[in-house]
């Protein structure tokens, strides 16, 4: 059976020359960075040269750049770590429609105490910047707004959001672990003044992420240990994914043209030709200000998991925001912050690209998901209902 | 990824029974496109009142449509009095278990046939006559108790799989917490005492024992089939014993050792006795 991977958001194919620079580092060249003889010291080289590629990827200065061993990490570290450096402010902003690596975070805060305002979004996933504006009072510690959210694909107004909070003096963080790669980040025009990312969604492996700190940005370890990544993340670098990174970085700005072309242009023609084929389906998200691979539809009747068990079983390899694929019991809190009706959010699928996809990809699912949707609109007791409601009208 | 059943798969992929019937006697439908799961049960009865046509649709995931399916080719066949008697665990076992994040699905399925009948009976459950205890998901105190009866919950956390009340927004747990505690010291005064604990046999009373019984309560009721029995060994919680008479040459003499033999020596003796055959 074929395999049509179309879940870019999860995680990525890693990249073979990220696996080719990689190898080496896990026989030959297993120093320490840290030693002080030349086996160690070639290591460390060959660790700078990555982080000066994580660096130029990311318009930064690589002594900003700080490895960490997930993208979880380094939103983690940026929350608690600012926090900390402000042990006298308890109050923090953020938006509804973040990642549990973020949200849950903020849940746990505001358990232990700290006050935390969400940002609500509009039915297209958007954010009002202006909104914010009222929330920014002098006990706020940082604002955490994602750069672009991983299920909708739906980008936020980062450097608008930024000017505001800025203009506070507030620290400004954002998750871009879906942006990383999609569209172009530069820190050197930007308000942020911290960043995650994550090494396994842009085709580096599972394991590693980064975290970007502004020079002059308070900030107490998360991770307390040696005086790796200049005090700022204890642990012995992750040397091989750190390498991995570094390739997947440079790649990933090599191939920012064509994840804006031709990616874009396979995800605009798969939309298309799922509306035009599939009655009652609808896009959820803003469809201007969206990552160029992202597309998330809903049809309306049926239920998320079906439909990818059903896709899963012709090669088709997709995710849902429907309540039954996350083990919870509610559809994705992402889809409810929007307002998407319960009749759409439970049948929800997500399709994300990457750069190894291609045409004839996008025509097998446009192929075989029509029939899949109508076997379980037949099962379900609610289609008839609809059709007969709507003749009725 | 969800640990399914070929089962499930299979009644998934190729549900069985799928419709509505026009004409039915008895039509049930429990859930809601908001709960994200329903199911809309109907059936026939041929002249001996017994289910001759059944069929379902349902909105749902995978787990759903398979135990919507599942259901409906337990209860063919049956009368009405017998399918009442199936539970969500009968749906869950058919389907060689579900997850138990998912039982919520088996407990659909028993609730739409509750409905089905109760609708041929023209007694029909009114949700308003009861306490709606989760309004995430509508779940009422009837539905809950009866779920914590019939699969024996114990926890919070239980209850939601199995009902999906306070899988929503959590205000409901301590009220659920309540029932569970109520319906639980209900069923420990319902339930007959447990048995004793046995006191720990040591080797010679064990063997004694053994020895009673195979004189009191097998050899003789074997001795009435033209059988006899002889005890060869002992070795910890093995029985080695050999047959004798009809019973060495019986084509059932497995069954015998494994269902009478065993099954007494495990009622009087120990619960983790195995009897195996010696062969001469």
């Amino acid at each position: 059976m074929k395999t049509v991977y179309v879940d870019n958001n999860a995680t990525t194919k890693v990249a073979p020359e990220v696996l080719e620079g990689m190898l080496p580092y896990f026989s030959e060249l297993y120093g320490n960075p840290s030693s002080m003889h030349f086996f160690g010291g070639q290591v460390e080289k060959k660790v700078n040269e990555a982080r000066e590629k994580v660096a130029d990827f990311l318009g930064a200065e690589p002594s900003e750049i700080v490895f960490t061993s997930c993208g979880t990490e380094s939103d983690n570290a940026a929350i608690l770590g600012t926090l900390d450096s402000y042990p006298e402010k308890r109050h923090l902003i953020t938006t509804r429609v973040e990642h549990p690596a973020i949200g849950n975070v903020c849940s746990y805060l505001g358990r232990k105490g700290y006050r935390i305002t969400e940002l609500s979004v509009d039915r297209e996933g958007r954010l009002d910047p202006d909104e914010l504006k009222e929330l920014i009072k002098d006990e706020t510690v940082l604002v955490s707004i994602m750069y672009a959210n991983n299920e909708t694909g739906v980008i936020f107004p980062i450097e608008e959001i930024g000017e505001i909070v800025k203009a506070k003096g507030i620290p400004f963080h954002t998750d871009a672990v879906q942006a990383a790669g999609k569209i172009p980040l530069n820190m050197r025009k930007s308000t942020l003044d911290m960043l995650s990312i994550s090494g396994h969604k842009l085709h580096a492996p599972k394991g590693i992420g980064v975290l970007y700190i502004r020079k002059g940005t308070k900030f107490s370890p998360f991770m307390i240990g040696g005086h790796q990544e200049k005090g700022r993340r204890g642990g012995t670098e992750n040397v091989p994914y750190i390498i991995g990174i570094g390739k997947a970085c440079e790649l990933a700005k090599k191939h920012l043209g064509e994840e804006n072309t031709r990616v874009q242009v396979l995800r605009d023609y798969l939309e298309k030709k799922i509306l035009e084929s599939i009655p009652n389906a609808m896009v959820n998200g803003d469809r201007v200000h969206r990552l160029p691979n992202t597309l998330n539809i809903s049809f309306e009747y049926v239920e998320g998991e079906s439909i990818l068990l059903l896709l899963s079983d012709l090669g088709i390899c997709a995710s849902s925001g429907s309540a039954c694929t996350s083990g919870s019991l509610e559809p994705s809190h992402v889809l409810r912050a929007m307002g998407v009706p319960f009749t759409a959010a439970h049948g929800s699928i997500r399709f994300s690209l990457s750069i190894y996809n291609t045409k004839e990809e996008m025509d097998y699912i446009v192929e075989r998901l029509p029939p899949i949707i109508q076997r379980l609109r037949d099962i379900s007791p609610f289609w008839k209902d609809y059709l007969k409601s709507y003749k009725k009208k | 990824m969800w640990d399914y059943t070929e089962k499930v798969k299979d009644h998934f992929l190729n549900p069985r029974n799928v419709g509505e019937i026009e004409d039915a006697d008895g039509a049930g439908e429990v859930g809601s496109l908001a709960c994200g799961d329903a199911l809309r049960l109907s059936f026939k009865l041929d002249e001996n009142k017994r289910i001759k046509d059944v069929k379902f649709k349902t909105f749902g995931c995978a787990s759903a449509i398979a135990s919507s399916s599942a259901l409906t080719e337990i209860v063919k066949g049956k009368t009405l009095e017998e399918a009442a008697k199936v539970t969500n665990q009968d749906i869950a076992d058919y389907l060689g278990g579900l997850p138990v994040e998912k039982m919520h699905c088996s407990v659909m399925g028993r609730e739409a046939l509750e409905a089905a009948i109760a609708n041929y009976r023209g007694q029909e459950v009114k949700k308003e006559d009861f306490e709606v205890i989760c309004n995430c998901f509508g779940v009422t105190d009837r539905e809950i108790v009866k779920a914590i009866r019939e699969n024996d919950l114990k926890t919070v956390e239980q209850v939601t799989y199995y009902t999906k009340a306070g899988g929503g927004c959590g205000q409901c747990h301590p009220k659920i917490e309540a029932l569970i505690e109520k319906v639980r010291k209900e069923m420990e005064k319902e339930a007959p005492p447990a048995k004793p604990e046995r006191k720990k046999l040591t080797n010679i009373q064990k063997i004694k024992l053994i020895e009673e019984t195979l004189g009191r309560e097998i050899i003789p009721a074997l001795k009435a089939d033209g059988g006899d029995l002889d005890l060869i060994d002992i070795e910890g919680k093995k029985v080695y014993v050999a047959l004798r008479g009809k019973c060495s040459f019986c084509p059932s003499s497995e069954f015998t050792l494994k269902q009478y033999v065993e099954m007494k020596l495990r009622e009087f003796v120990s619960d983790d006795i195995e009897v195996e055959e010696v062969r001469p």
